[in-house]
């Protein structure tokens, strides 16, 4: 009824929640500024604020609120990685995701739904195993599981064994879960800005002004800004802005890209992964079917789609549920991952005297948002690298120290 | 379909073919650790014109593109240049 939801649109009852107070013109000096209004940006902001009492703070974005990966990601949020460090670190942001809409007081839909990484190779079956018994042994819930259970979990599953790459086995994490994208970043944006964090958008950074090994402040697009500190936390253009600062990156920026189907009813309760056939795919409560794979085969700045992407994609989507050949596909997307060499992130403090970093989240970084803004905030705050994020420190590949992530993470989000 | 024009095969699927990097100098053998580090893992990952090497699978054969990767668009594809391939061949390995 149209004039029925144009009176309560206009009614004072209810009055529109505004998220963001209306831009206001630039200071020339913050204490901290931060580069990208992303979900990390915007999660450093408010830990920094709500935390550590640190409120004279900018954060900036060339675009939109949160328009970069953390509008485009697909999502999926869980701890069960294959490295002691990092399943650590992911284990605490699922711990701070499940507090988030009481905090925010702001539904963000975090939905515990299962999580299933198929396996369908031997050299699968072992790295599911190997991943089960590190996360068990970290207080991770996950487990190796065979078809019957799988048959139990996800029905609609084409289990058969006379297909090309019949199922052998998967890594089971009960706690895998979904949240809004959007509420995420909209949270953590409406927290920081009741405790003063200024958000600009619209706000390119051009140059990053560093004397004497210090950095002393940014050039934007709307002028100079001084201050004692600067995180950049910018995902795709990671490389661009750190170059800004004299700083080289272990990262290729690569488009990754996913897509989703018209709605349809609701069928499929887990979120599914198959590392080796190179999907993943989960259905929405809006009924849509969400649907993402790997990279894109060489690095590129631009969100372009392909159709090379597409018919990859559906090809290994049908081996495993083949009903699913007449339903449309609605929307497709990419965004630009800031891929490193061994699937972990690149954080903490730089050789740059207050210069801090938080990139190299590459296709997984959304589920890290909270922990992320957490620890960065800490490193800020305390101006030294907490323990945790010690292992994702920027100069660990000058002494061989990655921390080889791979085997969780070549598809899996 | 995007295409590649192959040195040698001429216009293909760009499927065809594997990125192989960009074209860098490799350091000396007796180059500092840090020197080695920043070769095997760091990257300029520019967005601008970039010369890169590329194969063609089915043919197993590695030339050098010009590709700006801002815009996908390949400008030129040519054989690594004579010096390139006899150092290749004579280079003591
Ligand atoms: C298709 C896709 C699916 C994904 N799926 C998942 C998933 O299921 N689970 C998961 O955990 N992760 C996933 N990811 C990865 C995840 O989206 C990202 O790692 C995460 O969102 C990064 O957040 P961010 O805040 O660091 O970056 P962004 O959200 O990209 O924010 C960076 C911001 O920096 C701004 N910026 C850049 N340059 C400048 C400049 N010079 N000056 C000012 N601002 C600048 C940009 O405009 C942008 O808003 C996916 C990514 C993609 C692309």
């Amino acid at each position: 009824m149209p004039f029925g939801l144009l009176k309560f649109g206009l009614s004072k009852t209810y009055p529109a929640r505004r998220i963001l107070p209306r831009q206001q013109d630039l200071k020339s000096r913050y204490d901290v500024v931060i580069i990208g209004a992303g979900g990390h940006g915007l999660a450093t902001a408010y830990y920094l604020a709500t935390r550590h009492g640190i409120t004279n703070v900018a954060v900036l974005d060339k675009g939109y609120l949160a328009g970069g990966n953390t509008a485009r990601n697909t999502a999926i949020i869980r701890a069960n990685y294959l490295t002691p460090e990092g399943v650590a670190f992911y284990k605490e942001s699922m711990d701070l995701w499940r507090g988030l809409s009481d905090e925010f007081d702001l539904n963000i839909l975090y939905s515990t739904r299962g999580h299933l990484t198929l396996a369908h190779t031997d050299g699968a079956m072992r790295t599911a195993r190997w991943r089960a018994e590190v996360n068990k042994h970290l207080g991770v819930d996950s487990e190796l599981i065979y078809p019957d259970e799988i048959a139990r979990l996800c029905p609609q599953l084409d289990l058969s064994k006379h297909v090309r790459y019949p199922i052998l086995g998967a890594l089971h994490h009960p706690p895998g879960a979904t949240a809004r994208h959007d509420a995420v970043a909209w949270g953590y944006a409406e927290g920081a800005a009741r405790h003063g964090v200024e958000i600009h958008q619209h706000t390119e950074v051009t140059g990053i002004n560093v004397s004497g090994g210090r950095v002393t402040g940014v050039e934007t697009t709307r002028g100079t800004i001084e201050c004692g500190q600067v995180l950049q936390a910018v995902a795709g253009a990671s490389s661009l802005v750190a170059g800004m600062a004299g700083l080289k990156l272990p990262i290729k920026t690569i488009p990754l890209q996913a897509c989703v189907s018209v709605p349809l009813k609701p069928f499929l309760d887990p979120i599914i992964v198959s590392g080796s056939l190179h999907v993943y795919i989960w259905q929405t409560s809006r009924g849509e079917l969400v649907m993402g794979g790997a990279t894109d085969p060489y690095p590129l700045y631009s969100t372009r789609s392909t159709l090379d992407f597409k018919e990859g994609l559906m090809a290994h989507i049908l081996e495993l549920f083949p009903f699913l050949s007449e339903v449309r596909l609605n929307r497709q997307w990419a965004g630009m991952a800031d891929m490193t060499p061994d699937f972990s992130p690149v954080m903490g403090m730089t050789p740059i005297g207050g210069y801090y970093i938080d990139s190299g989240w590459g296709t997984w970084g959304f589920k890290a948002t909270p922990v992320a803004g957490f620890r960065m905030a800490e490193c800020i705050s305390t101006n030294r690298q907490p323990d945790l994020l010690h292992p994702f420190r920027i100069g660990r590949f000058e002494s061989f120290g990655q921390v080889g992530e791979k085997g969780a993470a070549s598809v899996g989000h | 379909m995007k295409i590649m024009h192959c040195p040698l095969n001429g216009p293909r699927n760009i499927q065809e073919f594997v990125y192989g990097g960009e074209v860098r100098d490799m350091p000396a053998d007796d180059a500092s650790d840090t020197a080695w580090a920043d070769y095997v893992f760091l990257e300029n990952n520019a967005a601008t014109v970039v010369r890169e090497w590329w194969m063609h699978a089915a043919s197993g054969f590695w030339f050098i593109a010009e590709r700006d990767t801002r815009t996908d668009e390949i400008l030129r594809t040519y054989a690594p240049d004579d010096a390139a391939r006899t150092d290749a061949k004579t280079g003591d390995a």
